[in-house]
């Protein structure tokens, strides 16, 4: 098994076009093994890119080849409109991959979400995608570094993400999925959800979590670790030497309650029972521990 | 982007709010000049961008003119926590009668909006966060419908603001939701918000954060692109389109993606070097991008090796290859240059580094390895 993606998955590419950073990425992806159906363009409806069907909305896309997600690599200010048109086009899964996304869209398209289509699960904006390795990729991971295998992987980081996927795959500890989930001020996915999605995912024995200085997104999947987790968790804080950034104003502490710092999310995670890693390399040794460990 | 108190105050005043009257200064005869025009006493405030200003000596009374010239050339040049002062913005001095706090800002865990209004506002807002919460009155905003005049109006009562001051009170929350939600900010915050003993109820401070990625929409954000407070290295790397932080070790360290920049600067220390920098070539960098990071970095003195750390997602590794054989030929570089390369199309990238046959290149298959040729090769002992 894996999560949120697999082999059974038919991506549509949103803003497809033969110059695009999509169409490249999109190409990788098909050559890894994904169902890569469909892509949208207003002014290119009926064309074929690349062996890939274009359509003008992604409604048509929708209701002519079964598209179930979508990947999204469109200019910044197109981001928000491109989330929603998948999604009121029934999509289930929108990897938007976006950066420099003004945090009003995202939280204007995330409430959007929440409201009116809960049934579509968004990654990112600002996020390298996801990978279930052996089945499906849909995002700008160089597949190559994956192995299937036991492990759940989720992280803030981009290329922290990467660096992991490939120490683990080094270390000859395979990936069930990996989940990118993006820094942005408002992701789609969180944390918690791929928490969540792992522990109920009975081929994820143990997870690696990579998270980051700043927010207090790390002690709350902390709190979800202790409360809700039997499963094994390591843990990696990114950002350990970083000087503490410039304050301005109180109520970013005020509202998460945390200095951000990694010394307290490495301890928040410790307490919740995670085993915390200094840098990707031992994370990886102390997961093949633990795999090692589950028999 | 954190904007000055003066700049943020000018925000405050095109969406509607009351401030102070004030000028800004930038020696002590332009400082009394200002004070000449608004009439004293006047109020001095050091115009840096960190907080703590006031127990820092950085905001003074001045009752006169022999004041103000003692008061002024006292603060122009002061350092709070690493921050000169240049500039100061001199206002007319306000009679406090009561003091609270307002703030906008993203609530990232409930992913929405979140206003926090007190009746307890002043110096130790964090403190009286953690010591009475229920006296800082929090709501959530619904980013569809935002926030309206009823929902400041149950939050002044909720917040048992003062009677002579809900009115002002709640009218400047709504233009302040609107300082946040049309201009784009990611933090607008008012400590404090006060009570003046003639009934006005006026934002004494502004601390306002832009979000850079909506700067395509607003235009008149380019007068605010200041880069008096970056170093040398920051401006050039500023100036290039680069994430740079200047840190002050001999490592000179480059990668793709903030995160992995600041994971190789935790592996260089952890194997007993010093990071000179952070910076981040970003996703999807081309060769012109890496030649100027590397041009970045020869400009600090202090440098002895530098330490290529890519992972290339977005990023191609050819890029980064020809990148680096660019720069070596256009830069000058002392530094030896270490490089670990993977990810996408990474073999093409190092074939084009082999192909260099430069000496002073040395390749390293991974992070931890690279990291430790890297601290070796600037002269310290690493482990």
């Amino acid at each position: 098994m894996s999560i949120f993606l697999d082999e059974t998955t038919r991506v549509v590419v949103q803003g497809l076009s033969p110059t695009g950073q999509g169409l490249y990425h999109a190409l990788r992806n098909r050559d890894y093994g994904t169902q890569v159906v469909a892509g949208t363009n207003p002014r290119r409806g009926g064309e074929t890119i690349e062996g890939i069907p274009v359509f003008a909305t992604v409604a048509e896309a929708v209701a002519e080849t079964g598209a179930t997600a979508s990947f999204i690599s469109v200019p910044p200010a197109a981001a928000a409109g491109a989330i929603l048109e998948a999604a009121e086009a029934g999509v289930a899964l929108v990897v938007c991959i976006t950066e420099f996304v003004p945090a009003k869209d995202e939280a204007r398209a995330f409430a959007r979400l929440r409201r009116d289509f809960p049934g579509t699960r968004l990654l990112g904006p600002n996020c390298p995608g996801l990978i279930s390795p052996g089945k499906a990729n849909i995002g700008i991971t160089a597949a190559d570094i994956a192995s299937p295998g036991p492990v759940g992987l989720v992280s803030r980081s981009g290329t922290v993400f990467y660096q992991a996927i490939y120490e683990l795959t080094q270390k000859g500890v395979g990936q069930t999925t990996g989940v990118g989930i993006g820094g942005d001020p408002v992701p789609g996915t969180t944390f918690i959800d791929c928490l969540a999605a792992f522990q109920a995912d009975d081929a994820t024995r143990a997870v690696l979590m990579i998270g980051e200085i700043g927010g207090a997104e790390e002690e709350r999947a902390a709190e979800f670790i202790a409360s809700e987790m039997d499963k094994p968790v390591v843990a990696y804080i990114v950002g350990v030497t970083a000087p503490p950034g410039r304050k301005m104003g109180h109520a970013g502490a005020i509202v998460s309650g945390s200095k951000g710092t990694a010394a307290a999310k490495m301890a928040a995670l410790e307490a919740a029972g995670a085993q915390v890693a200094r840098n990707p390399s031992e994370a990886a040794d102390l997961m093949a521990g633990v795999v090692a460990g589950l028999g | 982007m954190d904007l000055y108190e003066y700049q943020g105050k000018a925000t405050f005043a095109r969406f509607g709010m009351p401030v102070p009257q004030g000028e800004v200064a930038d020696s002590v005869e332009a400082a009394v000049a200002a004070a000449g025009r608004l009439g004293y006493p006047v109020v001095v405030k050091a115009q840096v961008l960190t907080g703590g200003r006031g127990k820092a000596g950085g905001v003074r009374l001045a009752a006169g003119e022999a004041e103000l010239t003692e008061v002024a050339g006292a603060i122009l040049g002061l350092d709070i926590k690493g921050h000169v002062v240049h500039r100061l913005w001199i206002e007319q001095a306000s009679a406090i009668a009561r003091e609270y706090y307002a703030s906008f800002t993203l609530d990232r865990t409930a992913k929405d909006h979140l206003c926090m209004l007190s009746a307890r506002g002043g110096m130790e807002i964090e403190e009286l966060a953690e010591t009475d919460p229920a006296a800082i009155v929090r709501r959530h905003v619904d980013p569809l419908t935002g926030f309206t005049a009823a929902d400041a109006a149950a939050m002044v009562a909720e917040a048992g603001i003062d009677e002579a001051a809900r009115d002002g009170v709640a009218s400047i929350l709504v233009d302040l939701w609107r300082c946040y939600d049309e201009g784009d900010a990611d933090l607008v915050e008012i400590n404090p918000l006060i009570l003046t003993d003639g009934g006005r109820v006026v934002a004494l401070d502004a601390k306002v954060t832009l979000d850079d990625s909506a700067a395509f929409r607003h235009p008149e954000w380019a007068d605010y692109a200041n880069l008096e407070a970056l170093d040398h290295r920051e401006r050039l790397a500023r100036e290039k389109g680069l994430q740079y932080v200047g840190l002050d070790g001999t490592v000179g360290v480059i990668a793709n993606g903030a995160g992995l920049a600041m994971s190789t600067c935790d592996v260089v220390q952890q194997v007993g070097g010093s990071p000179a920098n952070f910076l981040d070539i970003g996703g999807g960098a081309s060769a012109e991008v890496m030649a100027n990071a590397l041009q970045v970095i020869a400009t600090d003195e202090r440098v002895r090796s530098i330490f290529v750390n890519v992972f290339g997602g977005i990023t191609r590794g050819e890029e980064v290859g020809k990148g680096i054989a660019q720069a070596l030929q256009e830069v000058h570089l002392d530094a030896p240059i270490v490089v670990r390369l993977d990810g996408t199309n990474a073999e093409e990238g190092r074939a084009i580094l082999e192909g260099l046959g430069s000496a002073r290149l040395e390749q390293r298959p991974t992070m931890l390895e690279a990291a430790r040729r890297a601290v070796e090769l600037a002269g310290e002992a690493a482990r």
